[in-house]
């Protein structure tokens, strides 16, 4: 088990090392580099090799690759030049954190509570009219891009028929008191419902739409597994003892079929990150993604540089705990 | 076999189960004739087959067939910035005009070479990618296998278009070339495990060991014996990662990371300079869109079908 976990970390840690070179390498590739951008082009030599040797430019590559890690270690990235200029990038993304949180569990939430009925339903009555609409549904929402969904919700919900907000995570002028950063909690700890109810209103349209990936994946995997189930050994042998249908497909067939589920709901939280991008973008709604976006948009690197590591860090982490949850679970998979 | 649970786990699975069928023998016919008599009867198949061959026809013979040159302004002079930024429809303008006086039919025609081009290149790159990688996991083995699969697997365990959109932003102008290469990437490691499996299969089978046996060389085994067996999963992969590029093309193009020139009309980047015009003009966006959703349902309902019919588990 412990030798499980610390094979997973040294992965975890291969990928980021792995990543943080690309960016390191990026950011010096950067036309002028860091001194032409402070000093400007027409800096005397003398003030150049100063600042270069005060930067630590003049040490060997790996010297300056270790000194970003360990500088990016403390969080320490420069500050934002655009998307919220003079913050320090690592506050930026303390910041946009929680819209994004937010907006991945509603949607997570949306996903899982159709898309397991319908898988379940579908498989139970597969080859009827429903089963195979929700088949074709299902690849069709693999094929429409997630922008396209995005904008089609807007265009319609938010500005034809005006029944939600089009952009932003909370109207301004209600003033909320801010505790957690999670808006909807915030209004309700402190009773300021109208605050929690905004809130909302503001994140149903990108969690529908951004719900539409993992929704895919949920539907297709409940209905394969269901269909393997019923058709497994034991649910025969159930059937045989002469339990009633109710039982069997609660207790047989639900029970076993739910497995592979959970692990894809597990997974699908870290491609939500990827979805957010452009989700977010649509509704300019504030968090990781948006400022993604943004921060590539507006060429501020600091803030574009901690995004990517610190998403990529989140999306190894989760995976490193579904995967050592799993282990806990299933002894089977320790042994790979 | 076990699950892994992992995202990066799930995505080797079915990378697994896919090279997998392959190296099924199975008595009688072949592994792709038979495959074959079930996709000539799936309507499924034939479907996404037909919207296939209508888009790459469309795409060959656009610039023939578009009624008005699509860098050409024509409209031009009813654009109007302040009233009417985006000229409606009229005679000989079926879909009318872009907000610079573009015909918008011809444009949509035209576009489709363009991201034809970016699918059909990013996965050949990103297949030539992972045939080299594959190769040298599957023929070589024990350590080179190890260190190959070890990036292989690096690369699947973050998101794809996080990676897809870090490599487009790092390159010093966004680009067409620069999209491609960012999409080619995303795909070396599927194709790189997917060949390595097959291969690996492959090696302990009767046809390999009787060409060992008489002495054929390694590479020659690799070149003439495993390799054109392991092609039928790769293809089908193909279909479906052509798919996967249009749409992660055109999610890149909306991002700003496309190509900047537009004389060539592709319809992501269509797509993305539709949206300053989003609210008064959404047919913009939903052409090229449309288009989008059309051609990557075509081939996916193509790779889907097809990896259905290469599934022992399914065929009869």
């Amino acid at each position: 088990m412990v030798r499980f976990i610390v094979r997973r970390m040294l992965q975890m840690a291969g990928v980021l090392v792995v990543l943080s070179m690309l960016l390191f390498v990026w950011l010096k590739a950067l036309p002028g580099g860091p001194v032409s951008a402070i000093l400007g082009e027409r800096a005397t030599p003398e003030r150049r090799a100063a600042l270069e040797a005060a930067l630590g430019l003049d040490q060997p590559v790996y010297v300056q690759y270790l000194r970003f890690v360990e500088r990016a270690l403390h969080g320490e990235f420069g500050a934002s030049t655009a998307v919220l200029p003079g913050e320090d990038a690592f506050q930026v993304f303390l910041i946009r954190l929680p819209a994004t949180i937010e907006l991945a569990i509603f949607a997570m939430v949306l996903a899982v509570a159709l898309g397991i009925p319908l898988g379940y339903f579908a498989a139970r009555r597969k080859g009827s009219p429903l089963d195979s609409g929700a088949v074709v549904f299902s690849l069709i929402g693999v094929a429409v891009p997630v922008f396209f969904t995005a904008f089609l919700l807007k265009y319609f919900v938010a500005v034809e028929w005006q029944l939600l907000p089009v952009s932003g995570r909370q109207d301004p002028s209600l003033d909320a008191t801010r505790v957690t950063g999670l808006f909807i909690l915030d209004g309700l700890l402190t009773r300021e419902w109208d605050a929690a109810w905004d809130a909302l209103r503001h994140l149903i349209l990108p969690a529908v739409a951004l719900a539409t990936i993992p929704f895919a994946i949920i539907f297709r995997i409940t209905r394969a597994s269901v269909l393997d189930t019923m058709d497994a050994d034991f649910v025969r042998t159930a059937e045989a003892k002469g339990l009633t249908a109710s039982v069997i497909r609660s207790r047989h067939v639900l029970r076993n079929a739910m497995l592979p589920v959970v692990t894809v709901i597990g997974l699908s939280l870290g491609g939500l990150l990827a979805g957010a991008i452009l989700t977010e973008t649509v509704f300019s709604f504030p968090g990781i993604g948006d400022a993604i976006y943004q921060s590539q948009r507006d060429k501020d690197y600091a803030v574009l540089t901690v995004l990517i590591l610190a998403s990529a860090a989140i999306f190894v982490i989760i995976n490193l705990l579904v995967d050592i949850a799993y282990a806990v679970l299933d002894p089977r998979i320790r042994t790979r | 076999m076990t699950t892994e649970p992992s995202y990066a786990g799930r995505r080797k699975e079915r990378i697994d189960a896919l090279a997998a069928h392959s190296f099924d023998e199975t008595a009688g016919v072949s592994l792709i004739v038979s495959a074959w008599r079930r996709l000539r009867r799936d309507p499924v198949f034939l479907f996404g087959l037909g919207i296939t061959v209508v888009f790459i026809v469309l795409a060959v013979i656009s610039p023939w067939i578009a009624p008005h040159d699509p860098a050409a302004a024509p409209l031009l002079d009813k654009v109007r910035p302040q009233t009417n930024p985006v000229p409606g429809p009229e005679p000989g303008f079926p879909l009318g005009a872009d907000d610079r006086g573009r015909d918008l039919l011809s444009r949509l025609l035209v576009g489709s070479r363009q991201t034809l081009v970016v699918g059909v290149f990013a996965t050949i790159f990103g297949l030539i990618g992972g045939l080299f990688l594959g190769i040298l996991a599957g023929s070589f083995g024990g350590a080179v296998d190890s260190v190959v699969m070890r990036i292989v697997d690096v690369m699947l365990s973050v998101p794809s278009l996080l990676l897809a959109f870090t490599i487009a932003a790092l390159a010093p102008r966004p680009s067409q070339t620069t999209l491609i290469i960012a999409i080619a990437i995303i795909q070396v490691p599927i194709f790189a495990r997917l060949l390595r499996g097959s291969m690996l299969g492959q090696r302990s089978s009767d046809h390999v060991l009787a060409a060992r046996a008489l002495g054929v060389k390694k590479s020659a085994i690799v070149f003439r014996h495993v390799l054109p067996n392991s092609m039928g999963p790769v293809i089908v992969q193909a279909t479906l990662v052509l798919a996967i590029a249009i749409i992660d093309a055109a999610a890149l193009s909306f991002l700003g990371l496309g190509s900047p020139d537009d004389r060539q009309p592709e319809w992501g980047q269509m797509l993305g300079r539709s949206q300053e015009f989003i609210y008064d003009h959404p047919h913009l966006a939903v052409y090229p869109a449309l288009c989008i959703i059309t051609v990557a349902l075509g081939f996916t309902l193509m790779g889907e079908s097809m990896r259905e019919a290469l599934d022992p588990k399914t065929r009869r």
